[in-house]
This record gives C-alpha cells, sequence and structure tokens, in this order.
C-alpha cells in the first residue's frame, strides 16, 4: 500500500507530473506515492522525471486505459 | 594541434549547473502561451532553477486578467477537430470580425474537455515552484504597460540582465 494516492485520471500533460511534485513534496523520504493516469505519454514522462529527480520509480502498471506509477521519495 | 583537440572537445559549459534553464518568451496567444509555461513548471518541478524573460507579446501572458486568444489568419497548420475530420479556415473568413473569439472559445473549450491545464494554473505552479519571471523594461515601456495591470514577484530588467542568466544557464529556450 502506498502512503499516499494521486488520482490524476483525466489530466494532460505536463498536470500529472505537476500534482506527483506536488505530493511528494508533502511526503517524507522513503514514503511511497501512488499515481493514477489516463495520459499515455505519462508512461516515458514519469520515467524522465525519476530519472532527473533521483525518486524511484519502483513500479508501473497500465490496465484498461488506465496507468499506474508508485514513486518511493528520494532521501 | 592542442588547439584544434581543445575546440573540438565536446566541452559542457564548465561550472555551470546542468539544471538551470532560462525562456525568453515572445508570444502572447493562447496556443504560444503553452510551449514557455509547460516548460517552465516542468523544469521547476523537476528541480531546475527556471528563469523566464517576458518580451513583447510576451509581457500579454503576464496581465492579472488574462484573456488569451487565437487567431486563425495566416495560420494555415491550425486545424480543429470537428465533426469527426480536421477543419482548417481561410484567411478571408479569418479575417471577419468575431471568428477569432469564436476559435479561442472553441479551443478553451477543447483543453477543457482533454484536462489540459489552463494557462493561469501553469502560470502559478511556475511562480509557486520559485521561477524568476523577469519583465523586459523596454517593451513595458513601448506599450505603456503598467506594473499595476501585471502578476505580482516580477523582476524588471534588460537585454543585459537576460544575458546574464543566459551566461548562468545550462539550456537557453527562445519561443
Amino acid at each position: 500500500m502506498a502512503d499516499q494516492v494521486l488520482d490524476a485520471k483525466g489530466l494532460n500533460c505536463p498536470l500529472p507530473i505537476l500534482k506527483a511534485k506536488k505530493a511528494l513534496k508533502s511526503l517524507e523520504g522513503g514514503n511511497t506515492l501512488e499515481i493514477l493516469s489516463t495520459d499515455p505519454g505519462s508512461v516515458a514522462d514519469f520515467a524522465a522525471f525519476c530519472r532527473t529527480t533521483g525518486n524511484e520509480l519502483v513500479e508501473q502498471n497500465e490496465e484498461g486505459g488506465i496507468y499506474t506509477y508508485l514513486i518511493r521519495k528520494a532521501g | 594541434m592542442s588547439n584544434i583537440a581543445e575546440m573540438s572537445s565536446p566541452k559542457v559549459k564548465p561550472g555551470i549547473d546542468p539544471n538551470t534553464m532560462s525562456i525568453i518568451v515572445t508570444k502572447g496567444s493562447l496556443d504560444w502561451a503553452y510551449p514557455p509555461f509547460i516548460l517552465a513548471s516542468t523544469a521547476a518541478a523537476m528541480g531546475l532553477e527556471v528563469t523566464m524573460f517576458f518580451t513583447f507579446y510576451g509581457l500579454n501572458l503576464l496581465m492579472k486578467d488574462l484573456d488569451l486568444q487565437v487567431s486563425t489568419l495566416g495560420n494555415p497548420a491550425m486545424k480543429m477537430p470537428m465533426m469527426g475530420m480536421h477543419m482548417g479556415m481561410p484567411n478571408i473568413v479569418s479575417a471577419i470580425p468575431g471568428i477569432d473569439a469564436a476559435t479561442s472559445k472553441m479551443m478553451k473549450n477543447l483543453m477543457k474537455k482533454k484536462g489540459v491545464a489552463p494557462i493561469q494554473e501553469l502560470r502559478e505552479l511556475t511562480v509557486e515552484a520559485g521561477a524568476r519571471l523577469i519583465a523586459c523594461q523596454m517593451t513595458l515601456d513601448m506599450f505603456e504597460y503598467g506594473m499595476d495591470d501585471m502578476i505580482g514577484g516580477l523582476e524588471i530588467g534588460g537585454a543585459a540582465t537576460y544575458i546574464e542568466v543566459a551566461t548562468q544557464s545550462h539550456i537557453n529556450l527562445f519561443i
């Protein structure tokens, strides 16, 4: 279970990333955030976001057009 | 020999933080408002230090009350999805009063439907993330814009101010 869940379904680029960043800000280092998105572009974007920011993309799934990401906050 | 080697070596700007970006914002229509604010807000969210320099029509994006418009006039690539196809607009129709307003409203509706953020929201997120926003003194003066019409937290500067920022930024864009 993630420490926090962000529903970004229906939002388009770059909102899922911006909302995820905001949500991560309120988390302690080592805690996890689950993000739900319907934006197919978010697959490449969350990977790039995590590579650049040092947060860990623990897992990602797609089911019925809904993309799920689990990110562990760095530090 | 050593000179040639030095010249051709792919040096990354030494001493410059790779996580720095500047954008010169020169356009103020609804469509062109997106690239600078999408990139600035995302870069800031990814931990980059961002500076935006607003000049000429870019200043329009700093107004407290944003009423951004798009024009189909002289814009042959602009084809809106309509009734299952894509519709362009002949210039002679674009020139009719009210067409720009109608097209702008249509584009805003489309953005809302597709979950695209309003410019106000992207601008707020950019400012909130700590980006520096610089308004060009010369164009403010030329267009007779007052700071009262603009959002708070702006800096004022000129070409030298921007160039100094650019020498300290790894990524410099002109939009």
